[in-house]
């Protein structure tokens, strides 16, 4: 699991490689965590392109983020998600309420 | 229906073995020639039942997660996950959406996904003897397809 982001004024896009499962979540959880408490960003964008796989470990990292976002004020958008996560995600209804585009 | 194919495999309940896991069943299940789609579906089913195991199994160590998969003559494919860990005392609240007694990392989502992603799910569970998921999915799109 890699993680990069870059930061455009109150803007963060943060690009996640790899495969999101329970064994890789947690990190992945700490890391954003820790991004958002150091880069204080208004929106922040998920660039989903180089996740090859997710299960719902995924929907609860883009859930946490989410609150974690709202709780700021700021925004959350989920861009890039391949097939398989978009179904991951359309089974937990993430589309109603969230911004997501797909490749 | 016959079976005309089988493969089994022992992992310790150990995160790392996720990937090993849904991978295994994912490339057993390659000789039917399924899609994309229902390859990701399977494997993300075998993803969250062996979450389960590693998750809610065995909370105070490791224990063994025995994955046995069959192909039958029917394009079926059957993955049976199963642990010998602390059971579950109440599946139908386990089965619930969003229910989860897992850290953040866990959404509550597992079954819900088991069950939209198979064509059937089964799950038996005896509390401190262990749990049994048994999932089938019918991998025969492109096989119909030919058929038209």
């Amino acid at each position: 699991m890699k993680l990069s982001y870059t930061k455009s004024n109150d803007s963060l896009t943060v690009s996640i490689t790899g495969e999101i499962d329970h064994h890789t979540a947690q990190s992945l959880l700490s890391s954003l965590s820790a991004l958002l408490d150091t880069q204080h960003p208004l929106s922040i964008v998920l660039d989903f392109s180089g996740v090859g796989f997710m299960d719902s470990s995924g929907i609860a990292v883009i859930l946490n983020c989410y609150r974690r976002m709202k709780e700021l004020g700021g925004r959350l958008e989920v861009v890039s998600v391949a097939n398989q996560a978009r179904r991951v995600l359309a089974a937990a209804g993430l589309e109603k309420f969230l911004k997501i585009s797909y490749t | 229906m016959k079976i005309t194919n089988e493969m089994k495999l022992t992992l310790l309940s150990r995160s790392v073995n996720e990937s090993m896991a849904r991978t295994a069943v994912a490339a057993f299940a390659a000789q039917l020639d399924p899609t994309l789609d229902e390859l990701g579906d399977l494997k993300t089913a075998v993803s969250e039942a062996v979450t389960n195991c590693i998750v809610h199994a065995y909370p105070n160590g490791l224990g063994r997660v025995l994955i046995t998969s069959k192909i039958y003559d029917n394009e079926v494919i059957e993955v049976i996950v199963r642990d010998t860990g602390c059971g579950i005392p109440d599946i139908e609240r386990a089965r619930q959406t969003l229910f989860t007694t897992g850290g953040p990392e866990r959404s509550g989502m597992g079954f819900t996904i088991m069950d939209s992603f198979m064509d059937t799910l089964r799950v038996r569970s005896v509390v401190g003897k262990g749990t049994t998921v048994t999932m089938r999915k019918r991998l025969n799109v492109r096989y119909r397809s030919a058929q038209r």
